[in-house]
Parts: structure tokens; sequence; C-alpha cells
């Protein structure tokens, strides 16, 4: 690939949580990276860990294990003072419109909060760079005078995004921040996003549980389930028939697309569905994590932790059984194997 | 029906019976504290400006002030463990005995005004959440009233009206129990009504407001869709799910009755704690009031005790911890 | 979010402005305000305000009533009682202040504290606020009386600081919820440090309660202050003090019993200013912060329909099972009324599923809550009929009405967890559930529910019978309260979002399984979504709603392959899975209007690409534009002649 510095190189990082006596290892050796004009997916579901991921790279979660590396320099660590400064460079717009942006401060307020977090003295500069990132989403520059509460939910995820560019980063992290929209302004909020990126060159960790959503915005992608990494490799390939991992492949034929006829060809293939066991079971460290709810789970993989491999082309999987599977399914019909043999249960 | 076991109740239990020895002893210690570093001197305020100097001395050492702070409070935290509170520095009786007589007058104050609050604010604040307009702001109202008169007021008018206006009750003292029952219920009526008072709007208006909450939840939606009949839903499921709040405040009714016996027995002229605390107060007799300080706290602690009884039983995500 | 959420553009927290305002508007505010101002003016001016010196005794006029020399009376040695509760109200006023600066003075700071460090900071500070409650205040207090006589000052210090702990929870809760808000993570991400967030972004938040608890505080310190002061602690008697006066009034009682009435009145009559005012504020910081009418009228059909119960005939088509028709639903508000629904209907017929599809804000969950005549407070039908086996469920009695719920119409909501009584078990629940429906023994009622647990696909239904709704997965919570809509064997169930708040594997699970029951029991389903492929793989038919209308009925397999409206055929073409990876999304421009801003003929057409005059002339109806197939535009023709979906 390019010799450039990536932005972004997660490595090997770990983030535990404890609650009372219970420790859970809420992201368990992650690695993956971002390079320049590049937008990364982060897929998972509920419990998967992506969130945590934003969290640690932004410095607000401790990190247990592993390095984050910003264009090169080992952010890990770093204490406020110094991470402050990483914060010009990196910025994160959240899931939450109703909740992201003080309601008793204007918007204007709001957005010049962090030109004057870093020194900004002069009023008429921030002023003027306010109105001009209120443009660039899109919005009046009346807006700058008025209140959360008086615009919708997809105007207030295009101020967040406002002010999330405010001081012309280089990486920013979108935390499901179009997962609570609705599907028309989602559109337009997604076609902002692209906009911004080709405009600036930016680069986006796009993190989603919509594999959908994420086919459409990543380069590539990364699947997480329960804080590890399963499969990672170019969108197109990751979100569709030539996924390496059976979770992800249980993902891609879950996700309802609109399409009655391919919707009823997957009913009908897929026969009685019978649900697969909690994923609530206590998982050891060497094991695989998916094994509890895998179709195609053996002996190897209760006993010995899969590490993540190649697969096919730029992707890697942490997968005993690949290619092997995907044969099984070949050999059984497509989806056969969501009926999980009830003696692979332990 | 379906009921899973219960072992955390004793862990409960135990958990309030271990926070409660510190805390007794911390008020225990607060009490003595207090009496030496507060500026002032004590036998200097009792010996008065009149009196001379060798009487003060003599006081001071027959006190035991002119030891070291140290030696002072070892030698009562060991007096105390044994349950020895010191004498009544007014009239020389052991203040444990002092203390027991009139317990039963102080509990029965007490936990009457604290059933009346309970069972007339419940009723009074389910009343409310259901009609929402013409008795939700009757409670509201009377809550308004009931917290604003001052118990000290509120007993003068009650003598006044029912005692001395109308001859129904008896306008001051205390019968004991094994005396007259029906006396015995008659000298309460009115001391409690006015301790009480305060209460009862507190729990009606907590109650309401508790009620009201549950009643938007989506639960009590799905339950009303499934066809359950309102009754079962509002007396059964929503009034369950109000309670916490509700036994929580009735905790604190009955910790600031407590407080309030120390005003109603001097306004009804009763033979119990409060009115033994005034007493030692005005003539400065402190190993009285430390006694009565650890007396009202061991209360508190019996009765923050049972709240969580309580709490565990209401409230079944306590009992996983 | 709850349905009104959605519905009305209301801002989620308040201004400061907001709540003055509101505040001022407040009659009984203004009542305190103003009793407590002039108590407060008149006792600081005492010298000037007072006709007589307090301790002036006129042994000539002892125990008079109210006079015109002493307009309040005097007292047993013949002082002015008036000029005696003026001076009087200096000391209390003074006490008051005393208590609640050194409350708020540091129970603030220690709040806050707490509430934005968290961790071993805030429990130590829990542990303390919380031994500290279990003290009895009065106690201590008078402990303190006893080595410092008559000293109210250290009297009041020391309530004020027995005081700390229930400022501090308020604080600290406060603390908490604004600590959770997003805005603060977003605000470390700009560079601010702590200081700064705690200045700009909680404390705004924060000091609304503050003041509401000192209000209340002082209702509390002033009915300390007059207790001790009643019991004689505080002052010699020649010295005018509120509780005082009363005290002296009751050794006097039968001689002259008006002597009680200024002093008392007056002590009760400032506590409650302050408990009102607290209140008021209270009041006025909350509806800042919801914006909903506190008083409004039950949901009920108003009489304005004319035509009575006149059933429709079923024509025809057998398995008819609910038909909807002309139902609106308004909000009903002192501020007025605003149409939520306007005129919806659509038929639904046994075993098959329709699906009601919109985005937020089109009405379609209220709708459905109109159907279960289960519409919160402060939403209204106003006009319409639902007809269930020939009867106008709208129009009928609330006891008719209850007997259908669960026997015929269930209902599955959005959030599975909270759906669920958390404090009984999920099985006596549903046992409860089919006692209420079929009278059957406990045995067999259990039995039954152990078996609609398995029908749910819960594997372990006797363990799941013993759970508690928050000890399942949202999954398991989900498939429960499908256990609990089906306990009475309905024909129709209406189901408001039931996977949107569940991960895709789960969502797959249960839609399969709705399938399932579907096909078991014959019933009907209604499934309301904003989601299309759930929509694509689970219904029959479809009704796309917006801004309160339906704008498209149609089969499902021409919703998707021939949709009629332009608003359909917009939402088709934006959803990311139907367009090419990387490439610009085709979108809607503009937003969906909210209640009260509909625009008056064709309600998209601001954003609509084909719109012509006559669209935005008159009201559109819903066009029959082929069979089982119904759109709400007047140019179906012209557009869809040659545009593919």
């Amino acid at each position: 690939m390019s010799p450039e510095t990536p932005v972004l190189s997660v490595e090997h990082l770990s983030v535990r949580y404890r609650r009372g006596r219970r420790i859970s290892n809420a992201l368990d050796d992650v690695t993956f990276e971002v390079q320049p004009g590049e937008t990364v997916g982060l897929v998972g579901e509920s419990g998967s860990g992506k969130s945590t991921a934003a969290k640690a790279i932004l410095g607000l979660a401790p990190v247990y294990a592993g390095f984050i590396y910003f264009f090169g320099t080992d952010i890990t660590h770093l204490p406020f003072k110094e991470r402050r400064e990483t914060y010009r460079q990196m910025q994160i717009v959240f899931q939450d419109p109703y909740n992201s942006l003080n309601p008793t401060r204007t918007i204007g307020d709001t957005l010049s909060e962090p030109m004057e977090a870093f020194g900004e003295r002069d009023h008429t500069a921030t002023r003027n760079r306010v109105y001009e990132m209120l443009e660039r989403v899109h919005l009046p520059t009346s807006a700058a005078n008025r209140y959360p509460w008086q615009f919708s939910g997809g105007q207030r995820q295009r101020i967040a995004i406002a002010r999330a560019l405010m001081l012309a980063p280089r990486l920013v992290i979108l935390d499901e921040a179009v997962s609570s929209l609705d599907l028309s302004v989602q559109a337009q909020v997604l076609n902002l996003l692209q906009e911004l990126q080709e405009a600036s060159a930016l680069s986006y960790v796009f993190i989603s549980h919509d594999l959908g959503v994420v086919r459409h915005m990543c380069d590539r992608v990364v699947v997480l389930y329960r804080g590890r990494v399963m499969e990672s490799g170019p969108a197109l390939t990751v979100s569709g028939r030539g996924s390496a991992h059976p979770y992800t492949y249980t993902l891609n034929e879950a996700v309802p697309v609109p399409n009655p006829d391919a919707q009823q060809a997957r009913r009908a293939a897929a026969g009685s569905v019978t649900p697969l066991p909690s994923d609530t079971m206590k998982i050891r460290d060497e094991q695989c994590v998916f094994a509890p709810r895998c179709p195609w789970n053996q002996p190897r993989c209760w006993s010995e932790r899969p590490l993540l491999r190649p697969a096919y082309p730029d992707g890697v999987v942490a997968c005993h059984r690949y290619p092997e599977w995907q044969s099984e399914i070949a050999r059984s019909g497509p989806l056969d194997a969501h009926v999980l043999p009830a003696t692979e249960r332990r | 029906m379906f009921v899973p076991e219960s072992p955390a109740l004793l862990r409960i239990v135990g958990n309030r019976l271990l926070l409660s020895v510190p805390l007794l002893l911390i008020v225990s210690t607060l009490t003595f504290l207090l009496e030496a570093l507060i500026p002032g001197d004590l036998a200097r305020t009792i010996v008065g400006p009149q009196g001379t100097q060798a009487q003060y001395l003599q006081l001071k050492h027959s006190l035991g002030l002119d030891q070291p702070l140290i030696t002072r409070y070892q030698q009562w935290l060991e007096n105390v463990s044994h349950g020895d509170f010191g004498a009544s520095l007014f009239n020389h009786e052991p203040v444990t005995m002092l203390l027991n007589g009139r317990l039963s007058v102080t509990l029965s104050l007490v936990i009457g005004s604290t059933l009346l609050a309970a069972v007339v604010g419940v009723l009074l604040g389910i009343a409310g959440a259901l009609r929402a307009d013409i008795a939700g702001t009757a409670v509201d109202a009377l809550s308004m009233v009931g917290l604003a008169i001052p118990n000290f007021f509120l007993g003068l008018l009650l003598i006044a009206l029912f005692a001395v206006a109308i001859p129904l009750f008896p306008a001051t003292g205390y019968v004991p129990f094994d005396e007259s029952p029906l006396d015995w219920a008659r000298s309460l009526v009115l001391p409690v009504v006015a301790l009480a008072t305060p209460g009862i709007a507190v729990v009606a208006k907590q109650t309401r407001d508790s009620m009201r909450a549950v009643l938007e939840r989506p639960f009590i939606r799905t339950l009303r869709a499934a066809g359950l009949p309102r009754r079962s839903i509002i007396f059964k499921h929503a009034l369950r799910s109000a309670a916490a709040p509700v036994v929580t405040v009735l905790g604190l009714i009955f910790i600031a009755s407590l407080g309030g016996t120390v005003v109603v027995e001097s306004v009804f002229a009763m033979p119990g704690l409060g009115g033994l605390a005034v007493q030692a107060t005005t003539q400065h007799d402190l190993p009285l009031i430390q006694g009565v300080a650890v007396y009202f706290t061991a209360l508190v602690v019996v009765v923050n005790l049972l709240i969580d009884l309580a709490y565990g039983w209401l409230d079944p995500r306590v009992r996983v911890e | 979010m709850s349905v009104l959420a959605d519905q009305i553009a209301i801002g989620p927290a308040s201004r400061s402005h907001q709540s003055v305002r509101l505040l001022i508007r407040n009659p009984v505010a203004i009542a305190a305000i103003t009793f407590l101002g002039i108590v407060t003016l008149v006792c600081i001016g005492a010298p000037v305000t007072a006709p007589f010196d307090p301790l002036h005794q006129d042994l000539e006029r002892v125990l008079s009533g109210p006079t015109a020399h002493n307009l309040l009376g005097t007292d047993t040695l013949g002082r002015d009682v008036l000029s005696r509760l003026i001076y009087g109200g200096r000391r209390s006023l003074l006490s008051v202040l005393e208590g609640v600066a050194v409350v708020t003075a540091l129970g603030v700071p220690l709040g806050l504290a707490a509430g934005y460090a968290g961790g071993w900071v805030d429990r130590v500070l829990s542990k303390f606020a919380e031994t500290l409650m279990a003290v009895p205040a009065l106690i201590i207090v008078l402990v303190v009386l006893a080595v410092l006589p008559q000293n109210e000052d250290a009297a009041m210090i020391s309530f004020g600081l027995l005081g700390i702990p229930a400022i501090l929870r308020v604080v600290r809760s406060a603390t908490l919820r604004v600590r959770e808000d997003l805005y603060v993570a977003a605000a470390r991400v700009s560079g601010l440090n702590h200081v700064q967030i705690v200045e700009r972004h909680i404390f705004p938040r924060v000091w609304g309660p503050v003041i509401v608890q000192a209000s209340l505080f002082a209702a509390y310190a002033l009915l300390f202050e007059t207790g001790i002061a009643y019991l004689g602690l505080t002052a010699d008697p020649s010295t005018p003090t509120w509780g005082g006066m009363v005290a002296e009034a009751s050794t006097v009682i039968q001689r002259q019993a008006w002597l009680l009435v200024p002093s008392g009145t007056l002590i009760a009559l400032t506590i409650l200013a302050f408990g009102l005012l607290g209140d008021a504020i209270r009041d006025a910081v909350v509806i800042g912060e919801g914006g909903l009418a506190r008083r409004a009228p039950r949901s009920v059909v108003t009489k304005r329909d004319h035509d009575g119960d006149i059933a429709e005939p079923l024509n025809g088509r057998s398995g008819l099972v609910l038909r909807v028709r002309d139902v609106s639903v308004s909000t009903a508000s002192s501020a007025g009324e605003t149409p939520i629904v306007d005129r919806v209907g659509f038929d639904v017929y046994a075993g098959e599923t329709l699906g009601i599809i919109g985005e937020s804000g089109c009405g379609k969950s209220v709708t459905a809550l109109a159907v279960l005549r289960l519409l919160p407070q402060g939403l209204r039908v106003t006009e319409g009929h639902v007809y269930w086996q020939g009867d106008d469920l709208l129009r009928m009695t609330e006891r008719s009405f209850d007997e259908l719920r669960g026997s015929s119409l269930a209902y599955v909501s959005q959030e599975p967890q909270s759906s669920l009584d958390p404090a009984f078990t999920v099985g006596s629940q549903l046992v409860e559930l089919i006692r209420h429906h079929q009278r059957v023994s406990l045995r067999k009622a259990r039995s039954s529910a152990i078996a609609l647990l398995r029908q749910v696909e819960l594997l372990n239904a006797d363990q799941v019978a013993r759970t508690y709704a928050h000890e399942l997965s949202g999954g398991m919570a989900q498939r429960v309260a499908i256990a609990f809509a089906l306990a009475g064997r309905p024909k129709l169930l209406i189901a408001d979002e039931p996977t949107t708040a569940l991960d895709v594997t789960v969502q797959a699970e249960i839609l399969g399984l709705l399938r399932r029951l579907q096909r078991e029991t014959g019933m009907a389903l209604i499934l309301i979504t904003h989601n299309w492929g759930v929509i694509a793989d689970i219904c029959d038919r479809a009704v796309v709603m917006y801004a309160g209308q339906i704008v498209e009925k149609s089969g499902i397999q021409e919703m998707f392959h021939k949709p009629l409206h332009p608003y359909t055929l917009g939402l088709l073409k934006s959803h990311p899975s139907l367009a090419e990876p990387r490439s610009r999304l085709s979108s809607i421009p503009g937003n969906v209007p909210s209640p009260g801003s509909w625009p008056p003929a064709c309600r998209f057409s601001p954003r609509c690409r084909f719109v012509t005059d006559a669209c935005v002339k008159a009201p559109i109806p819903l066009i029959d534009v082929g069979p089982g197939h119904a759109s709400r535009c007047i140019r179906v023709d012209q557009i869809f002649a040659k545009a593919s979906a």
C-alpha cells in the first residue's frame, strides 16, 4: 500500500471496565488503521465495543493495553494538556442530536467554543469562521443566534458536524452520527459528509450498526463482535457475498433489504429460524468469542482463540474455519446453516 | 407464583447493622466532642456569673473537666459501652433510668404519628393521582397548609378547639397504656394529630407524584393494552412501583417526628424524651442530652433498617446486588 | 423518545429567560414574592416602621385585642404586638438567612464535586451525606444550645450544617444528569478543562434546582427557628421573637385567645410563602424543560361527527378484521388544538400483515394508539370510526372496549424492557393475564404461561418465568412482550416499531417469530416502522404516511417496484442499499413539516420536484390509481408514465 503515514493507527488496543467484581473486555486486541482521505467503518451490534473505540481514540476512556498512533505519534496515554493539542486535528460527532448541543447556549456560542478554547481572541475572525462553517453545512447564518430547540434533528446533526470542523481537523470520528435520523434526512447528511470529505481530504472513522449505510460510505470496514475484530477488509467484500467470517455473514443475512423478492428468497431458504442462543455467556480468553452462536463451530473454536490472518486481497479474518465454512453453505443451501445443530452447544 | 429465592435480604440486614455501629459511635462521639470543642466553659455556665471561683473549680473537678480530653473520652467510651451514660447533673439519677421511663411516651407519639401520616397520606395521595382535577388541587392546598403551620401553633389551636372550647380530649398529660387503654388513646389523639399533620402533607404529595409518574410509564400501557382491569393495574402494579419513594419518605417522617416530639411534648406537657431534652438543655445537663441523642439515633437506625428491608421486598433490582 | 416528543418540536431544556417569564406569569409566585418582600422590608426598617418600642410596657393596656391604638393588640405586659412582631421578624429572617447561606455555600460545591468527579470522591461524599442525614438535627442543636445558651446564631449555623446532605443530594443528582449529556463530552473534545466545563455547561443547568431547594430550606429554617424560640431556648422572655410570642400567648389562651393569632398566623404565612415560592420556581424550571400543557382532558371522541354508529356493511371481502375510516387526532391543550393525524383510513384482513411506514412526526404511532384507545394525556380523537366486527370502537363505552383489550386487539411497543412491570416476575404477570382472559385454575394458568413462553421461542421457559424484566436481554424481553400480547389469543396484533431498539440479528429473529405466529394463529398484524427493509420482509400490504396523512397505499410488490407517489419514490431512492456505493444519494430536499405548520394543499409540495400550480391550490384527495393502489398525488399519470422505481 501507500507508504504515507496513516492518519490513525490502532494496534492491539484493549479497554477493560470493572463493575463490582466482574471485569469485561470492552475492547480486546483491536487493530486497524485509517489512511488519509479514507473512510473506515467500525461495524457491530450492541456490546461490540465500537463506541468504546471512539472514546479510547479520543482519550475519553482509559486504555488497558495497546497503542494509538495519530500521524505516527503515540497518543495512547497522553495527559490532558498534550491530548488537547490533538483535538485540533481530531474531532467527533455524536449520535444523539438532542443531547450533543448545550440547550442554554446559542448555536453561535457553541460553535465558537472550540476556537475560544484554543486561544482565539479575535471575535471577528471567530464569527466569520462560524458563518463559514454554517454555510458549508448548508444552514443559514442566522442560525448562529438561535437555540438548539429551534432546529430539527437533522439540522442539529449538521450543526454538530460544523462544530467538529471548526478547527479544520484531519480526522473526524462519526459515532453513529446518522443512526437516529430519518431516512430522507440521513441521505442529506451522508451526502454532506461526502461533500466535506472531498473538499478537505478528511478521513472518517464511521461507526455504525447499519450495514447498508456502512457499505455506502466506507472504503474499508472493520467488523467487531464483543470487543474483538472478526473481519476487516474492503467495504464491498465485507458487506457482500465474499465476507470471510461467519458473524459477518450472519449480519449480512439478517439485515433486511428493501426488496420484497430478495427477502422472500431468503426466507424460503432459511426455513424455520431457530434463535441463536443468548450472547451473554461468559467468554474465556482462549476461545473464539463467536463460538457459542456460530453454526459452524468445532471443538478447536472453543479452546483456541483465532488470530487475524489474511483472507482475501487486503482483508483479514479471525476464524479457524475459514474458508471451509463457506463450502458448507454451498453444500447444504444458503441459509440452512442458520438452524443451529443442537449438539454443538456447550 | 413464580417467586425467586432471596437470600440477599439477609445480606441487606447485615449491611445495615454493620453501618449502624459506626453511626452510633459517631453520634455519641459527636455529642461528646461538641461539648468539648465548642468555645464555652460548661462549668462556668452552670455555676453562673454569681458563682465563686471555689465553686467553679469544685464543679469542674466533679465533672471531670479538669482532665485532658483523651482521658475523658476514653473513660466516657468505656462507660457508654457498658450502657452507662452517667448521671443527670441536675438530679443525679442515672441517665438510662430517666430515659427508659420516658421511652414509651415518645414511642407512642412517634409511631402513632407515622402510622397516621402513612394511612391518611397514602389514601389522599392515591385519590389525588386518580382524580386530577378536584381531589388533586385539594391535596395540593392541604399539603401546603399542613406543611406551613408550625406544630406548636397547630397543637395550641387543637387544644383551644378540642380541649378547651369543646372538651373532647385532655389538653395536657399522658395516661400509660396499662392504666387505661381508652384514656391512653384519648391523651394521644391531639398530640399525634399535631405531630402527624406535616407528615400527612408530605406523604400525600409524594404518593401522588409517584403514582402519577408511574402511571405514565410504558409498562402501564402494555398492561392496559393486554386487557388487565383498571383496578388491578392501579392498586397492584402501579402502587407497587410507586411505593419505594413513599417508603423512603415515611422513614424521613419518622425521623422528623422524633425531632417534632421535642416541641409537641412541651405543648401538651407529656413526660417523654423530647420534653426531657428541652429541660436538659435549659439546665445544661449534658449527660442527659447525650443520652437522648444516642437513643434517638438508635431509633433512627432501626427505622432505616426497616426501610432497607422494605426496599428489598419492593424492588427486585436491589436484591440481586 | 416518547410519542409526543416526535410530533411537537419543543426544546428539551429551559433557558433562563423562559423560566423567569413563566415564573412571572404565575400568580401564586407573584403573591409569595410580594408577601416576602413586604415582610422583609418592614422588618428591616423596624426603627422606622414599628409604631412602638417593643420593650415598652403599658400596664394600662394589658391583653387588649386589636384597637386603634394597638393595631394587633397588646401582650401580657401591655407591649404592642405589632412592634414586637416587626422586631422579632428581624431576628427570624436573619436566622433564616444564616441557615440558607451555610447550607448553599457548602452544599452546592460539595454536590457539584460529588456529581462531576464521580469515583471515590462521590462515594465518600455520599456516605458522608447518608450518615449525616441519620443524625437527628434538633438534638444536635440542643446540645449546642446547652453549651452556648441562647446563642441563636450558633444554633442556626449548626442547623445549616446539618441540612447539607439534602442539598448535596439534589445538586449531585442534577449534576449527574447533566454530566451524561453528550455536549459535555463535546466540550471536552473542544479543549475545555474541567473548571470551564463546570462553569459553562454544568452549573447553568443546576442552579434552578438549587434555588428551589434554597427556598424550601428557608421554609424549614423558619419552622425550626420559631420552634426553638417557642421553647424559650434562644432568648430571654422580654426579647421579642415570633416563637416566643406564641409561647406567651399559650399561657393566656383562656383570657385572651386573640393573642395567639397574629404571631401564629404570621409564622404560618411566611413559611407558606417560602414553600409556595419554591414550588413555583420548580414548576417554572420543569415546564421550561417539557413544554407540554399540564391540564389536558382525557382522550375522548368529540361529538362532532354526525354519522352516529352506522356500521359500514362488509361488502364482499371476507376476513375483514379492522376498518379504519377518517380518524383524526389532535393535541388538546390550553394553547389550542393542533392536528397530528388527519383523516386516516385503511383496512386489515385476517392473516395478513399491514405495514404503516413513515418518518418521525408522520403520525403513525399516534394512529395506532388511537385505534387502541391508549392515547396519552394531551391527545384526543376528534373524528373518525374504527370498525371491528360491526362495532365502532371509538364510540363504545370504556367497559365494552376493555373486554376487547388483549382478547381481540393486542399491542407490542418499541422498548421491550420498559414495557414490562419491573416489580413482578415475568411469569407471574403472564399468569395474571392468562387468568384474566380465561377463567382457569392457577395450575392451568401456570402451564399455559410456560407454553406461551415456549411458543415465542424462549428455550428455558421455566427459568425465564422466574426472571424480572431487567434481567432479560432486549430480544428476550421483546419475546416476553409478544407472549403477553398473545395471552388473550387476539385476532389483531398492533406492533409499534417492535424491532427498532434491537440488534440486527435479533431483529431478524423477532420478525421470523412474528411471521410464524401469524401462520399458526391466523391473526392479523399491523406493523409500524420506519424501516423499509422490515416492510419488504414481512408485510403483505403497506401504507405510507406523511405529515399526518396517508399518501400511498398498495400491495407490497407494487410499493417497491412501482411506487406512485413522489414521496415514496424519493424515500426509496434515498435508501443506501439501493444506491451505488460511494455515490451521492438521491435525497429529498427540505424537512418534514411539523404539526401546526403543515402546508395547506399538498403537504409534500414544498419538497416535490414535480410540483405544479394545481398542487398548491386545494387539498389533495386520496385517489385510486390501480387495483388495491391509492395515491395522494394528482400528477400520477404525468410523473410515473415513464419513470421506473
